[in-house]
């Protein structure tokens, strides 16, 4: 039986497409390295290089495949893997190099954007395979390509790890500076963690959880632009109505992600994981969070006003995503990368957006502190303390909270950097120019919060 | 909630551009060619911008879905047309639960 489309239904879909840059942001294989351990290194290498080619090695013809048969661009193919301090836990730094060098090999084989799970949960504290691969983070994303690494340093039931918040203002310099010649880039592939999701498609932090099949396919959607033109249609609707507006196309943005997983699932006989609903901006014109923040009536993004904006935003994507698919996940709301969205960097640029907003904001959204780039002066005590504050606003609010920072070596607040791509290029925004030395220094664990008395 | 089943061969064809003869005869012409059952088509002129829908069965043919598009964007392209060949199950997700 034929089901027949009004008009109206078709054209929308063939605008949100062409028009308002809807996409599927990834598609995204994780894949468990936990029965590629072995004493030997190089045959850890040879397991984890014929695991990802073996498993993962269609996927980029496939998402090809239905990208084409559905008329809907597949923007990236990826692979997560089980964190790499659990997998290889008896590695030394230098072995630890080596298998991000063989991630990065069986990701040029197969054709894929990136590989997630370079990772580490240290939330409580470290193995020796945890520092191990924590201070190779700077060497391994210096010199690969397509490896993405993530720490994992507090959850609201552990606490917060300080000691890791302290090294990882170290480790995230330290890339910066040895990626200086490209704007420190292997900052942008490095993300820091409060309460992290063991199912997100998206990178830098994307990784495989030991809780998770073998092999599982996890989608994740897009979609700013047409949430924008949405909002913009409607200048006159209250807040009810405009949650409500929200609510449908974030719908709709999600139906779409999940025929696509379920298709890829199919394709590939690898089980469905989640659908991702996150609205994930990228630099092109007209596929910006911000844009929406602004839609909603604030001359610019970062003004008061702002931080209920996104809530409401982020509330309504998740609501209306939730009743789309049957298994939703990951981060699942709305990103705010700084050099990924072109309304953000514009509003960094005109002064309304500054280092502490973004920090107020990301009480509401999905994630953290994202794609910003710091004065190359920064210390790395400055560093650990923007991680503590993100973090703790995490633990405390039960939420994922993250930092992705990218010191820009030898500039200032104001000049700008270019990462390229779907990353885009930003201005370097200002920090604080008061030391928080002494404070991250203290060393050891902040509690993990009480959860009653929740005022 | 029931998924649609795979089964379904069915395509549907948008043709969006500045209106000319002819449009309908090469895009029928070339489903016919290519086996290509036509099940609905609908048409309009709107401020001289031609839009067609069409909602096809390729089970008959030979073509599989994503060369067709490719065949006739392509060609739709050289006359100036925005042509799209999207699986019905795209718009059947989005509009119907």
């Amino acid at each position: 039986m034929t089901i027949t489309f009004a008009r109206e239904e078709i054209q929308q879909t063939i605008n949100m497409i062409h028009k308002e840059n809807l996409d599927i942001r990834t598609i995204t294989m994780g894949i468990s390295l936990l029965d590629c351990s072995s004493d030997d290194i190089g045959k850890m290498e040879k397991k984890i290089y014929d695991k990802i080619t073996k498993n993962a090695g269609r996927l980029v013809e496939v998402g090809e495949q239905i990208s084409a048969r559905y008329g809907i661009p597949i923007i990236n193919k990826r692979v997560s893997v089980t964190p790499i301090a659990i997998a290889a836990a008896q590695m030394n730094v230098d072995e630890m190099v080596r298998i991000a060098k063989t991630l990065n090999r069986a990701a040029r084989e197969i054709g894929i954007n990136f590989v997630g799970g370079f990772s580490a949960l240290v939330q409580k504290g470290f193995t020796s395979g945890d520092l191990a691969l924590i201070d190779a983070i700077p060497q391994a994303l210096s010199e690969t390509e397509f490896v993405c690494s993530s720490v994992n340093i507090g959850t609201t039931k552990a606490g917060i790890n300080m000691d890791a918040v302290l090294k990882m203002g170290n480790v995230i310099l330290k890339s910066a500076q040895l990626t200086s010649d490209n704007d420190g880039i292997a900052a942008a592939k490095l993300v820091v963690f409060c309460n992290a999701p063991e199912d997100n498609p998206f990178m830098a932090g994307a990784f495989h959880g030991v809780g998770e099949p073998d092999t599982v396919i996890n989608v994740g959607v897009s979609g700013p632009g047409v949430v924008a033109k949405v909002v913009k249609k409607y200048p006159e609707a209250d807040f009810s109505e405009l949650s409500n507006l929200i609510k449908q196309t974030a719908f709709k943005i999600t139906r779409m992600g999940e025929l696509i997983a379920r298709a890829a699932s199919k394709a590939l006989d690898v089980p469905f994981g989640i659908i991702d609903l996150s609205l994930a901006p990228t630099p092109a014109i007209g596929d910006s969070v911000a844009e929406i923040l602004e839609n909603m009536g604030l001359e610019r993004c970062g003004t008061h006003g702002t931080t209920a904006a996104l809530a409401l935003l982020n509330d309504a994507v998740k609501k209306g995503g939730a009743m789309a698919s049957s298994h939703v996940g990951g981060l699942s709301g709305a990103f705010i990368p700084v050099s990924e969205d072109a309304g953000m960097v514009r509003a960094v640029e005109e002064g309304a957006l500054t280092l502490d907003k973004l920090e107020a904001m990301t009480c509401v959204c999905s994630v953290g502190l994202d794609m910003i780039a710091l004065p190359g002066d920064v210390s790395a005590e400055t560093v650990s303390a923007i991680i503590a504050d993100e973090a703790a606003i995490g633990m405390i609010n039960k939420k994922t909270t993250a930092v992705r920072v990218i010191p820009a070596i030898g500039k200032k607040a104001g000049d700008r950097v270019e990462f390229g791509g779907l990353l885009g290029g930003a201005p370097v925004i200002a920090v604080h120019p008061y030391s928080s030395k002494l404070f991250v220094h203290r060393g050891g664990r902040i509690p993990a919060p009480i959860i009653s008395l929740t005022n | 909630m029931t998924m649609p089943r795979e089964e379904s061969n069915h395509a549907i064809i948008t043709v969006i551009g500045r209106d000319q003869i002819g449009i309908i005869a090469w895009v029928s012409g070339r489903l016919a060619e290519y086996r290509v059952n036509i099940l609905d088509i609908s048409q309009t002129i709107l401020n001289e911008f031609f839009t067609m829908i069409m909602v096809v069965d390729l089970e008959p043919s030979a073509l599989k879905l994503d060369v067709l598009a490719s065949t006739l964007e392509q060609e739709g392209d050289n006359k100036g047309l925005q042509v799209k060949v999207q699986h019905e199950d795209i718009f059947k997700f989005m509009h119907r639960i």
